[in-house]
């Protein structure tokens, strides 16, 4: 019982920050900085008025949306030969590669910052979508080919032969065959690269001039001090798309966990 | 699983070892590049051979003394944090229901953090901890203690801990629920009928099965709280003072504030060389543990 407790104890201390964004997202201004309130006392939707009549909001929030899926799509879709490559054959170089790729997992995205802005305006890419998309790739496709590697030693060797036997080419089998098989990994990693592009503001605020969500954030401080009521509401409105994928994933999110390289 | 021997399988890799190369490659190269240069504006840049290396790592030196300061709390963080969250991840994952409605109510709330974007993060913690403003902030306050972030070194110190644990925790919970759900029922039934305590229960049958998430649980964290920028940044922005200014903070003030690229590329070149130095040698046991474990177990890990 005492387990329960902790457990429950635990779910409390993570919701209760977000209680309070919330919380303070219906609440003008001045109850704000004149009350403390446990509840709107005069709940407001004013916050949210402001985001929504504002096209930049809306366009910021479509931004990062788009620069999010084109990463994910174009990690899993590289990463999935790779992957194949690193749990079925050895082959020259494979463990430097593994472990360089994982390098730039690890890199810091301090340390790129500066030179990506070189790169993508040299390449005419900056401010656009792709630059962030293409950015983001450098730490989600080592991750994508991490999880998708695992689930794939999962599967055995002798489903490869017998389609070989019965005549299938590699690509109409790894199609028809081998991507069905690893479905729930690929489902791991989309949500992973997901996870980490959406989350990502360095860079994204890097390589565009103002137009992902994260940098239209810091509109609300301005020279009249912060305007806390409309921080929260904009913080709740970026919490809406990684809920979103969670409650959709949530009945895989423990086997997920349990089937990848766990 | 035996490997047969193809190198036709770098055509399956060109892809990615492509895109990351461009991604990877030409901007270390133009760090490296910088890392050697002196610049004083307008685009000029004068040959400065290892000059800001020997500064950079000479500790009596302005630039040195800044870098191993940043270094030191950059790393007291991630000791801080992992001493903290392995220990609790553990905990929570033990106290989790194996299955039903409560498992998957709480599977939601513990995976909410983790999607949530790192300087929303720092918005969260900065609104929930303000003395004026906050929940957090205003309690502590009202029960007499004198709370105020944004003043005290070591009260921002503790928000930023509280807030990575409150971030990260349920990284470690997860991996390491998915770990003991691995463990087969049979174990369970053995360790009962040969009287087992709850203690030696966890000793000699969960732990060994944790070993492995534990290292990818420390791999991740460590790496990504050696490298944490946005939190603080929108928290403390560095500060009181420079009491918070961890080592991402302390580079892009370097780079972006003072443009100052050569000092920032030698300082990114170091910093990068000792996150990949660590991680190899957390790499190099992971594979070693691998290579080690003979059959894979029932769950393909």
């Amino acid at each position: 019982m005492s387990r329960r407790i902790i457990f429950y104890a635990y779910l409390v201390c993570l919701m209760l920050p977000l209680y309070w964004l919330i919380n303070l997202s219906f609440k003008a201004n001045v109850e704000i900085s004149t009350t403390m309130t446990l509840w709107p006392a005069v709940p407001t939707l004013s916050n949210y008025a402001v985001i929504f009549t504002a096209p930049e909001w809306f366009d910021g929030f479509r931004f990062s949306l788009t620069y999010v899926a084109l990463n994910t799509i174009i990690s899993i879709s590289v990463a999935l030969p790779a992957a194949y490559a690193f749990s079925r054959y050895s082959f020259l170089g494979d463990k430097h590669l593994f472990f360089w790729l994982l390098t730039n997992r690890m890199a810091p995205a301090a340390v790129f910052a500066l030179p990506y802005f070189n790169l993508y305006s040299s390449i005419g890419l900056f401010d656009t979508v792709w630059a962030v998309a293409l950015a983001h790739c450098i730490f989600n496709v080592p991750l994508a080919v991490w999880i998708l590697e695992g689930f794939m030693s999962g599967v055995p060797r002798e489903i490869d032969e017998t389609a070989r036997i019965d005549g299938y080419s590699f690509p109409r089998f790894f199609i028809k065959i081998f991507i069905p098989l690893i479905a729930s990994g690929i489902g791991v990693a989309a949500f992973f690269c997901f996870m980490f592009s959406w989350v990502e503001l360095l860079l994204a605020r890097t390589l565009t001039n103002s137009k992902a969500i994260s940098s239209i954030m810091t509109r609300t401080v301005s020279a009249s001090g912060i305007d806390w009521g409309l921080l929260a509401a904009a913080g709740v409105l970026t919490l809406i798309p990684g809920a979103l994928v969670i409650w959709f994933v949530r009945n895989h999110i423990a086997k997920g966990f349990a089937l990848g390289r766990v | 699983m035996i490997k047969s021997v193809d190198n036709r399988a770098w055509f399956l890799v060109l892809p990615v070892f492509a895109l990351v190369a461009f991604n990877a490659i030409v901007p270390l190269m133009t760090v490296v590049n910088y890392s050697f240069q002196d610049s004083f504006g307008n685009n000029q840049f004068f040959w400065n051979g290892l000059g800001w290396y020997q500064e950079l790592l000479d500790p009596s030196s302005e630039l040195g003394g800044r870098f191993f300061a940043a270094l030191g709390r950059s790393a007291a963080f991630s000791l801080g944090i992992l001493a903290i969250e392995v220990p609790l991840g553990i905990l929570v994952a033990l106290c989790m229901p194996r299955d039903g409605a409560q498992l998957a109510i709480g599977l939601v709330i513990m995976a909410l953090p983790l999607l949530v974007p790192w300087n929303v993060v720092g918005t969260i913690w900065l609104l929930y901890t303000r003395p004026d403003i906050g929940l957090f902030g205003w309690l502590i306050n009202a029960v007499g203690i004198d709370f105020n972030a944004t003043k005290n070194a070591a009260q921002a110190w503790f928000v930023l801990i509280a807030m990575d644990v409150w971030h990260w925790t349920s990284l470690v919970a997860l991996l390491c629920f998915a770990g003991l759900k691995s463990i087969p029922d049979a174990y369970y039934q053995a360790a009962r009928i040969d009287g087992a305590s709850r203690l030696a229960i966890f000793r000699y049958i969960e732990l060994p099965k944790l070993g492995r998430v534990l290292m990818i649980g420390v791999l991740l964290r460590f790496m990504d709280s050696f490298m944490i920028y946005t939190e603080p940044f929108v928290v403390t922005g560095g500060g009181p003072g420079n009491s918070t200014t961890v080592l991402s903070i302390d580079l892009v003030k370097i780079a972006l504030g003072q443009f100052d690229l050569g000092k920032a590329a030698a300082m990114s070149i170091v910093y990068t060389l000792i996150v990949l130095t660590v991680c190899w040698v957390f790499y190099t046991v992971l594979v070693t543990r691998d290579s080690q474990t003979v059959e894979r177990p029932e769950v393909p890990s």
